[in-house]
């Protein structure tokens, strides 16, 4: 196995990706930093939840390799590959409670999956992760029944479950009001500082990724165009990361989505 | 050219689709069974696929009982031998239309809701979730409801071929007024356990385990939106129907004797 550098939880060599013919990543290669926060942000559809869904292994690169902890999960059985899984959690965007199992099945799911604890401290577990996300008094409703944001923080209360050491987050706060945004940013950083869990973040909420993130990544068609901490990056010149942060609707990233000479079409 | 090549295309298609089912099936049934953790669960889906199917086997297994009742009695008294309806009612229900039947309603009910279910857990991240956690939905989500499904259908077609024959019994005897004595008679002396009770329920087995796998597959496989859910339920419905329809010929032509 090889060593990677220890300071990097997950390492990104030359990765290349694409899906039908359409290219979502060329040959980017970029490390996440062992116990921090890393953003990675950039417009819609730049693959960025497909870079996590690539990191967890539910996709494979076609070109280059993923290392999560020395590890290329690409080339591991199905076996070791599910046993590699429970050192990571990911947060869906859904949050995709199991809908058949209310709030406290839902996080007792994977340890009632992956462990012989007696019925008891299962129920401790459970509740300590509940309480931490705010929800213990949320215990009995059925996924249905939770809003958006109560879903959200079940959804993290499950993916924390088995202690993981790497989370991701996949638009956590995409549709979120101000309040459970806050509560969302808030637990992230919480979980970071308090657990020591390195944390991915996908996103596209600038002020909010700024104000947590220990490193941030900036990908624009299917290239990386700014990568550094939330300082280097305001500071940088890019005219795409310039863009992106400033919110500008036309520039180096074109507002008009690739067609043919618009008269001719007309005509 | 273009036909042909449109038809290339729909038969290699075809044999993907068919290679991955098979696949999918193989994946599903050979695994370690986990006898404390799978017990419940398989429990649980024979209760949705299985109990909660009984009220429809019945209704309409009294009905379609009642109808060849009456229709075989009205051509029987034809040639004076009415006496002998039990016989047809048995071995019409026992060797037809117990099997089928079931199987066609079983396909609406259970398996529509197999392939939707599946479906919806696949569009809401569900599955994903599993995988990530380190479950195999395979094994998880997708073998109780094989099994539950596999288990339930030949015992729904038992409880369908006997609510059918008392359907034509009570058409028969208490309305029609035959000898309550030669309808049973009749039908003891002519219904042969293993020619037709048996191959009845072979046949219902085999339904059982086509119409399952089409469901859970087509769930499992379905593009994970709302239009490929309601796809993906149409295409089990359909294609159950026509496998059992299909089956169930090819299965009556190579048990065919005895009678």
């Amino acid at each position: 196995m090889p060593i990677s550098n220890t300071d990097c939880i997950v390492t990104i060599e030359n990765l290349s990706f694409a899906r039908n013919r359409h290219i979502i990543f060329d040959d980017i290669s970029f490390t996440i930093p062992r116990g921090k926060i890393t953003a990675v942000m950039g417009p819609s559809g730049t693959g960025k939840t497909t870079l996590l869904n690539l990191i967890g292994a539910q996709l494979t690169p076609q070109k280059g390799r993923i290392l999560v902890n020395g590890q290329n999960l690409a080339k591991l059985s199905k076996k070791e590959l599910y046993i590699a899984r429970r050192q990571m959690g990911l947060l869906f965007q859904s949050g995709a409670l199991f809908t058949g199992l209310n709030a406290f099945e839902n996080v007792a799911f994977p340890l009632r999956e992956h462990t012989k604890l007696p019925e008891s401290m299962i129920q401790d577990i459970v509740l300590m992760k509940l309480e931490a996300v705010g929800l213990r008094g949320a215990k009995d409703l059925m996924p249905s029944e939770l809003s958006g944001g109560m879903a959200r923080r079940v959804a993290l209360a499950r993916a924390i479950a088995l202690d993981p050491e790497l989370m991701m987050y996949d638009e956590p706060l995409t549709g979120l009001d101000p309040i459970a945004k806050g509560v969302i940013l808030q637990l992230i950083q919480k979980l970071n500082q308090a657990l020591g869990i390195t944390s991915i973040m996908v996103s596209h909420d600038i002020p909010e990724c700024f104000s947590i993130a220990d490193k941030i990544v900036i990908l624009a068609d299917g290239k990386i165009v700014g990568e550094g901490t939330p300082e280097e990056i305001k500071q940088s010149q890019d005219p795409s990361v310039k863009q992106f942060i400033l919110g500008l609707p036309d520039g180096k990233i074109p507002f008009q989505y690739p067609a043919e000479n618009f008269s001719e079409e007309l005509l | 050219m273009h036909l042909i090549q449109r038809l290339g295309q729909l038969g290699l298609k075809l044999c993907g689709d068919f290679g991955r089912a098979t696949l999918f099936l193989f994946a599903t049934l050979f695994r370690l069974p986990r006898p404390v953790k799978s017990f419940p669960l398989l429990i649980q889906e024979l209760y949705s696929v299985g109990v909660l199917s009984l009220i429809i086997i019945i209704v309409s297994g009294l009905f379609i009982g009642m109808v060849v009742g009456l229709q075989g009695y009205n051509t029987l008294n034809k040639f004076s031998a009415a006496a002998q309806l039990g016989q047809l009612v048995a071995l019409s229900v026992t060797r037809e239309l117990g099997p089928v039947v079931t199987g066609l309603l079983f396909a609406g009910r259970a398996g529509s809701a197999l392939t939707a279910e599946i479906g919806l857990m696949k569009a809401t991240d569900q599955l994903s979730a599993m995988e990530m956690m380190g479950v195999d939905p395979l094994w998880r989500v997708i073998s109780p409801r094989f099994w539950a499904g596999f288990i339930s259908m030949p015992i729904l077609s038992a409880i369908f071929s006997a609510v059918a024959i008392y359907g034509g019994y009570l058409v028969g005897v208490k309305w029609l007024g035959l000898d309550n004595g030669a309808f049973w008679g009749n039908m003891q002396s002519s219904v042969d356990f293993y020619n037709d009770v048996v191959n009845g329920l072979i046949k219902s087995v085999v339904f059982g385990f086509v119409v399952t796998w089409i469901s859970v597959f087509q769930g499992y496989d379905t593009v994970p939106t709302a239009e490929g859910i309601s796809r993906a339920t149409t295409r089990t419905v359909v294609y159950s129907s026509l496998a059992i329809l299909g089956l169930d010929f090819v299965l009556t032509a190579t048990m065919l004797g005895g009678w």
